[in-house]
C-alpha cells in the first residue's frame, strides 16, 4: 500500500467487454484509493462505469469481461487475477455488497433468517444455529420490529424499505471493511431513502467500515460522503472532498452535473441539462471524451487526452481549463455561486 | 386446508360425472355392438343377450341405470370375460400400469431436472447442445416408435432386455423408457428455461457476493427457484404418461389397464371402458390435486387457505 491508512488501492484499471459489435472500453484507466472508514461516493451518469469498477473490486463481472490492465490491492492483496475460488472466499467476508434493488435481491423461497445468516455458514464455518442468532442480533441492529418473530418469514411479507434493511443486514453481518453500495436507495420512496441512509451512516460509525457509494444523485452524496469521484465515459475526470466537489468543482462536466441539480433558490422554470449524450465506448474519441458536449471545450480536447490537474492535495481535475496557458471562462452561474460560497467557508 | 380438500373432492366427483356422461353418449355412438365380432348366434339368440344385460332399452335409461349402479360401487360385469365384475379386473390389472407410470415419471422428471439444471449451467456450450437434441428427440419421437425401436435394438439385436412381457423387473425396463421419454424432454426444456432466468437473477447475484461457489448457489438458490414451475405441468406429463401407456402396454404385451382399455373399446365392452375411463380420470385428478397441494409446501408465496382472498 502505498498510503498505510487506505484500504484499497485501484490503479490504471483498464476493463473491455467483449461483444458481437466490437469491444467495449468500459473502463479506461482508472485510480483511486480508499481509506479506512470513510465513504467515497462515485458519481456519474449511467454507462459511466461505476458499476463496472465496483464489480471488478467484487470480482463480479459479467463473463465477457477483459480486464485489460491495472491492479486493485485490498491491503497489499491484489485481487485481479484471482481465481473464482479464491474470489468467493473474499467475497462477503473482506467486501461486501449492497444491491439496487431490493425487491428482486432476495431469494423469495428462503427464510430471511438463513438469508442473512448465509455469509457467517459460509465464511466462519458457524452453526445453524449460532448464524441465526447473530442474524437476528443484525435485524435489530438495522431495525426490524419484532425481529424474533420475522426470522422466519420470507421475503414477499416484507415492504420495500424493510427489504432493504435486510439486504443491509446480510451485507453487514460479516462486519466487512468495504461495503459497495451500488445505488442502495434508488428503488426506495424518499421518505424511506432518508431512513436508509441515516442507518447506513450510523452503523458506519458502529462497525468503522470503508463505503464505496455509487449513485446519480447528487444529493445523497453530499449528505453521505466525504470524498467524491465523478466519473465521465470510463474515467474519473475529478476528484476531491465533497465540499471541493461541491463548492469548487473545475471541471465542466461536474458544473454540469451540479448546475442540473435544483436547489432551494432554483428560480428558474426550466432546469439546466447537459446537452448531447455520452460516447461510444466501442470507438472512444481521441482526447477529452466530454469535448462534444462542453460548450467551454478548447482546440486541445479534441487532440490530447488532460492530465489531473492538482487544485489542492486532496483535489485533482483532469481538464485543460487548469492549464497556465488556457483563456480564463467564467463556469456557469450555479457554480460561481458556489464558489462564492466555498471562499466564505474556507476564509472564516 | 380440510375445507379446501372438501371443495376439491366435490370438484373431482362433479368432474367424473361430466366425464362419465360424455363417454357414455360417445361410447354409444360407436358402431356395432359386443355381439359384433360374434358372428355365429341367430338373431334370437342375439336378442335374448342384448335383453339379458339390457341394451334392447333406450339409450337414456340405460345411462340412468349405469349411474344409479355406479353410484352404489356397482361397475358392472364385462361383455368380453363374461364372469368378471369390471371392479375385478381393473383391480386385477391396475398394478403393472401404475408401476409403469410412477416409474416413467419419477425416472423422466429427475433426469429431466439433471439434463436441464446442467444445460442451463453450461448455457451455451456443447453440453446445453446435447441436452436440447435429446430433448428435441424425446419431444418429437412418438412413444409408440421409440417403443418398437428399443424392442428391436435392445431385444432383437443386443438382447439386453426381454422384448415383451410381464414377469420382473427386467421386463419394465424398456417400456419405462419409452414412456419416459417425453416426461424427460419437457423436463429439462422446461427446466433450463427457468434455470437461465434464475441464474440471471438479482439474487443470485446477491448469493455470489455473499461469496457461495458454484455449488452452493445452484443447490441452496438456483434449484429451488428453478423447480417451482415444474410442477404446474407434473399433471399434463401425467397425461401424456397415460395416454402413452395405452400404445405402450400393448406393444409390451403387459397386463395392464392401457392394454386392457384398448381392447375393451375394439370390443364395444361398455362397462370395461366406462370403468377404466372412471378410472384414469380419478388417477388425473388425484395427481392435479397432489400438484397443487405440492406447489404451496415448496413455494411459500402460495399457501393454500381455503378461503378466498
Amino acid at each position: 500500500m502505498e498510503n498505510k491508512d487506505d484500504i484499497l488501492e485501484v490503479r490504471n484499471l483498464k476493463i473491455n467487454f467483449n461483444t458481437y459489435a466490437g469491444k467495449i472500453k468500459a473502463i479506461r484507466d482508472v485510480s483511486f484509493d480508499l481509506k479506512k472508514g470513510e465513504t467515497l461516493a462515485i458519481v456519474g451518469e449511467s454507462g459511466s462505469g461505476k458499476t463496472v469498477t465496483t464489480r471488478s473490486i467484487m470480482g463480479l463481472n459479467a463473463s465477457n469481461t477483459e480486464i485489460a490492465g491495472g491492479s486493485i490491492k485490498f491491503k497489499d492483496e491484489e485481487i485481479l487475477g484471482k481465481t473464482e475460488k479464491e474470489l468467493s472466499k473474499f467475497r462477503g467476508q473482506h467486501i461486501a455488497e449492497i444491491f439496487q434493488d431490493p425487491m428482486t435481491s432476495l431469494d423469495p423461497t428462503m427464510k430471511i433468517g438463513r438469508q442473512i445468516a448465509e455469509p457467517l455458514m459460509i465464511h466462519q464455518n458457524m452453526s445453524k444455529d449460532k448464524a441465526l442468532d447473530k442474524a437476528l442480533e443484525m435485524m435489530k441492529l438495522v431495525g426490524i420490529t419484532n425481529a424474533k418473530e420475522r426470522l422466519n418469514d420470507y421475503p414477499y411479507q416484507f415492504s420495500g424499505g424493510m427489504r432493504q434493511r435486510i439486504v443491509i443486514a446480510i451485507a453487514l453481518i460479516t462486519y466487512p471493511e468495504i461495503i459497495i453500495a451500488d445505488e442502495p436507495t434508488t428503488a426506495l420512496d424518499v421518505t424511506i431513502q432518508a431512513k436508509i441512509l441515516k442507518l447506513m451512516k450510523e452503523l458506519q460509525d458502529k462497525i468503522n467500515t470503508s463505503i464505496i457509494f455509487i449513485t446519480h444523485d447528487l444529493g445523497v452524496v453530499a449528505g453521505m460522503a466525504d470524498r467524491v469521484a465523478v466519473m465521465y465515459a470510463g474515467k474519473i475526470v475529478e476528484y476531491g472532498t465533497v465540499d471541493e466537489i461541491f463548492y469548487n468543482p473545475k471541471h465542466p462536466y461536474t458544473w454540469g452535473l451540479l448546475s442540473s441539480m435544483p436547489t432551494l433558490d432554483t428560480k428558474s422554470e426550466v432546469l439546466p441539462s447537459i446537452p448531447g449524450t455520452p460516447p461510444d465506448l466501442l470507438e472512444p474519441p481521441v482526447g477529452d471524451a466530454f469535448a462534444a458536449r462542453n460548450k467551454y471545450a478548447l482546440k486541445i480536447d479534441t487532440i490530447k487526452q488532460p492530465p489531473f490537474f492538482k487544485v489542492s492535495d486532496t483535489h485533482y481535475a483532469a481538464t485543460w481549463l487548469l492549464d497556465d496557458r488556457a483563456p480564463k471562462v467564467t463556469p456557469p452561474d450555479e457554480i460561481v455561486k458556489r464558489q462564492k460560497h466555498f471562499k466564505a467557508i474556507n476564509t472564516k | 386446508m380440510v375445507k379446501y380438500l372438501a371443495k376439491r373432492i366435490f370438484y373431482l366427483v362433479l368432474t367424473l360425472f361430466i366425464v362419465t356422461t360424455i363417454t357414455f353418449f360417445l361410447m354409444k355412438l360407436m358402431p356395432g355392438t359386443p355381439l359384433t365380432n360374434q358372428a355365429k348366434l341367430s338373431p334370437t339368440e342375439q336378442q335374448l343377450i342384448l335383453q339379458q344385460y339390457g341394451l334392447d332399452k333406450p339409450v337414456w335409461q340405460q345411462y340412468l341405470s349405469y349411474l344409479a349402479n355406479a353410484v352404489h360401487g356397482n361397475f358392472g360385469t364385462s361383455f368380453q370375460f363374461s364372469d368378471q365384475p369390471v371392479s375385478y379386473l381393473i383391480s386385477s390389472r391396475i398394478g403393472p400400469s401404475l408401476l409403469l407410470g410412477f416409474q416413467a415419471m419419477v425416472i423422466g422428471v429427475l433426469l429431466g431436472i439433471v439434463l436441464g439444471a446442467f444445460g442451463a449451467i453450461r448455457k451455451n456450450t456443447w453440453v446445453d447442445t446435447t441436452t436440447t437434441i435429446i430433448s428435441i428427440l424425446g419431444i418429437s419421437i412418438p412413444s409408440f416408435v421409440l417403443a418398437i425401436l428399443l424392442q428391436y435394438f435392445f431385444g432383437l439385436k443386443l438382447r439386453a432386455f426381454p422384448i415383451a412381457g410381464w414377469s420382473g423387473f427386467m421386463y419394465t425396463i424398456l417400456p419405462t423408457i419409452a414412456l419416459a421419454a417425453m416426461p424427460l424432454a419437457e423436463s429439462a426444456r422446461f427446466v433450463r428455461t427457468e434455470m437461465v432466468d434464475v441464474l440471471n437473477s438479482d439474487y443470485i447475484e446477491l448469493a455470489r457476493a455473499k461469496g457461495l461457489g458454484k455449488l452452493g448457489i445452484i443447490y441452496h438458490h438456483a434449484l429451488r427457484n428453478s423447480l417451482i414451475p415444474l410442477i404446474t405441468i407434473i399433471g399434463p406429463l401425467a397425461v401424456n404418461i397415460m395416454t402413452g401407456s395405452l400404445v405402450v402396454e400393448n406393444i409390451f404385451a403387459i397386463p395392464g389397464i392401457g392394454e386392457q382399455f384398448v381392447n375393451s373399446i375394439t370390443t364395444n365392452d361398455y362397462p370395461t371402458i366406462m370403468g377404466l375411463t372412471i378410472v384414469y380420470c380419478f388417477m388425473l385428478c388425484v395427481v392435479l390435486l397432489i400438484t397443487d397441494i405440492v406447489y404451496g409446501l415448496v413455494d411459500p408465496r402460495i399457501r393454500i387457505t381455503g378461503k378466498r382472498d
